[in-house]
């Protein structure tokens, strides 16, 4: 492989796979947060639903 | 009861309403989404796009777009789905009664790539048998079209079925319908777990072994050696954005059903740049694999890397196929290639007929069950029916190239500029966005997808456009590319127009409570509410989409 083949090479893993690791530790620095349970239920309950036009 | 149409009470018996399904948490959502995303088009795709167009300087123009077009895009699915919670058409028609039909077409477009992906999918499972016997001889080509398909030297619509497709194909629908029976949690984000890290680990040892093949570096060589000069060329920019655009799965309305599943609470950005650099992570790594056998192919036939590297059907069917019987361990080899093939094309299929599943579960207020057989069924029969035929190839040939050019690029133009310029809907999607993820998007987001994506894919759609009217395709028939090309992508459109007209069922999710409530960070919607009576009402969206829905959501008990 060239020289040149090879830094391309080295750049586009450090991005794309840099990319990727730093999308995991932001993920993994922002917990999934719990939705309030209350909230779902009222969403689902149906009991009273309004009319589209 | 169409978006115009007077108001009608919903029945009292709403119980029968089934709830939406929901993911158990963002991890298996970002598993189906990159399974999604990572499909034949990665493996097969992306390697010759980056080879054609600059190689190693490739990178330069693929980074940029996908970070002004390809997670811009996926973020406004998101932010459609995740808001409006619903299939394309209901989420559509919550945002603005008007976009309903935008979102059937985005449903049509599944429906006519699903029909002939899944063959694809019977055959790289077909050919993962082949793999340990080497089946194909000396002569990939010949066994392909030949022996394995073989293909009509009619040009039209046979029903000569071929049994080594046609069994296969009717497995894959098996599974597929199965899996999507099961429901988004049970049956999408389980088969995720198992099939996306197997998919990853196959890959892996299959990547590593290539590189121990004679001749990989001189193809990595060739992948990766930088042509600068051909960054001042537009073409290379057009097809890192197309590369980018067809890879991620974006705007035919895969990620605003999977969205549509969400939590209330989940970091919609955090999980789309994971989903988006993992997707470009693999098509990466599926470029050095390609690339590493490519060169063990150029060295074993004493040709340049130039001669021997393709795309599409012809690298995975016939370049792997030589490449499996020339290198030590090719059973390995083929295996694990045609393995890939399928897990990766697998994923990607239950997204694409979840949509329709969706679609159709919204809209009469089917249960899933019910709604997976009712739907999948009849388009497994459809598939089944058209392509594993004698003239099936040049049949999957003129779909894909016209449901890719003038159905995804077409909808995905109409969809931006009518969130854009048309309903205004940016700021508000933008805000919806922030209210929950990690990283918050500014003013750019609105313009990469208000200003810089509709202006690349106009240009990819009218260049498309002028060569097929001056060229015609492939030398097929003007009859046959005007019947299953031409003919049906105008024909998803008029389509999608109906279907807009047809009533929703008083079951459907449509009538479910008020959704603006419960969709948005409550107390961001509180302050907006007061906001807006103080100044009357203005919210930045049109009246029903700032409600959610239509006429009445506006008075929520």
């Amino acid at each position: 492989m060239s020289t040149s083949a090879i830094v391309m090479m080295i750049i586009a893993l450090l991005a794309v796979w840099g990319g990727l690791g730093l999308a995991l530790l932001n993920l993994k620095r922002n917990p999934e947060a719990i939705d309030d349970e209350e909230a779902d239920a009222v969403l689902h309950d149906g009991a009273s639903v309004s009319p589209l036009r | 009861m169409s978006a115009s149409g007077k108001t009608q009470q919903a029945p009292s018996n709403v119980s029968a309403r089934p709830q939406r399904e929901m993911w158990s948490g963002r991890r298996v959502f970002i598993l189906a989404a990159i399974g999604s995303a990572v499909g034949l088009g990665n493996i097969w795709r992306f390697p010759y796009v980056a080879y054609e167009n600059g190689g190693g300087a490739f990178i330069i123009p693929y980074l940029v777009a996908l970070l002004t077009a390809g997670i811009p895009l996926l973020f406004l699915d998101y932010a459609i789905g995740h808001r409006f919670r619903g299939s394309p058409p209901l989420a559509m028609r919550r945002l603005h009664p008007k976009a309903e039909a935008i979102g059937w077409w985005q449903v049509g477009i599944c429906f006519v790539i699903a029909v002939y992906y899944a063959v694809i999918i019977a055959w790289a499972g077909m050919y993962f048998i082949f793999s340990f016997t080497t089946a194909w001889g000396e002569d990939a080509a010949g066994f392909f079209t030949g022996e394995f398909l073989q293909v009509s030297d009619q040009v039209n619509l046979g029903f000569d079925f071929v049994p080594s497709v046609l069994i296969p194909l009717i497995l894959v629908w098996g599974v597929v319908i199965a899996i999507l029976a099961l429901g988004v949690q049970k049956g999408i984000a389980r088969s995720s777990i198992v099939f996306m890290p197997l998919l990853l680990i196959m890959f892996l040892i299959l990547v590593v072994q290539a590189l121990f093949l004679e001749g990989a570096w001189t193809g990595l060589d060739a992948f990766f050696t930088p042509d600068w000069t051909r960054l001042g060329d537009s073409s290379i920019w057009v097809a890192a954005y197309g590369q980018i655009f067809f890879s991620l799965s974006v705007a035919f309305g895969i990620m605003i059903t999977y969205a549509s599943y969400l939590r209330r609470k989940t970091d919609l950005t955090g999980s789309g740049f994971v989903v988006g650099f993992a997707n470009s992570g693999f098509e990466l790594l599926a470029g050095i694999g390609v690339f590493a056998a490519l060169g063990f192919m150029a060295a074993s036939s004493g040709v340049g890397v130039d001669e021997v590297a393709v795309s599409g059907i012809g690298l995975a069917f016939i370049a792997f196929p030589t490449i499996i019987a020339q290198a030590p361990a090719g059973v390995l080899l083929g295996v694990l290639f045609f393995g890939s093939l399928v897990f990766a094309g697998l994923t990607s299929l239950i997204s694409i007929v979840e949509v329709i599943i969706a679609a159709v579960q919204d809209k009469l207020g089917w249960r899933r069950v019910k709604a997976a057989l009712i739907v999948g069924i009849p388009i497994a029969l459809i598939s089944i029916l058209l392509f594993p035929t004698t003239t099936g190839l040049n049949l999957l040939d003129v779909t894909d190239a016209f449901v890719n050019s003038f159905g995804i690029v077409a909808v995905a133009l109409v969809a931006v500029v009518a969130m854009s310029a048309g309903f205004g809907a940016l700021p508000r999607l933008r805000e919806h966005i922030n209210a929950t993820s990690s990283v918050k998007l500014g003013r750019s987001w609105q313009i990469f997808i208000g200003g810089v994506t509709p202006v690349v894919l106009g240009y990819i759609l009218i260049d498309t456009l002028t060569t097929r009217i001056s060229e015609g395709y492939g030398g097929l028939p003007d009859w046959f590319v005007g019947v299953f090309g031409w003919g049906m992508v105008i024909a998803l459109v008029l389509i999608a127009y109906l279907l807009s007209k047809i009533p929703w069922s008083l079951r459907s999710a449509a009538y479910e409570k008020n959704i603006h409530e419960p969709i948005l960070d409550a107390e961001l919607d509180a302050n907006k509410s007061a906001t807006n009576k103080t100044k009357g009402g203005q919210t930045g969206l049109p009246e029903t989409a700032a409600s959610g829905s239509a006429a009445g959501e506006g008075k929520n008990p």
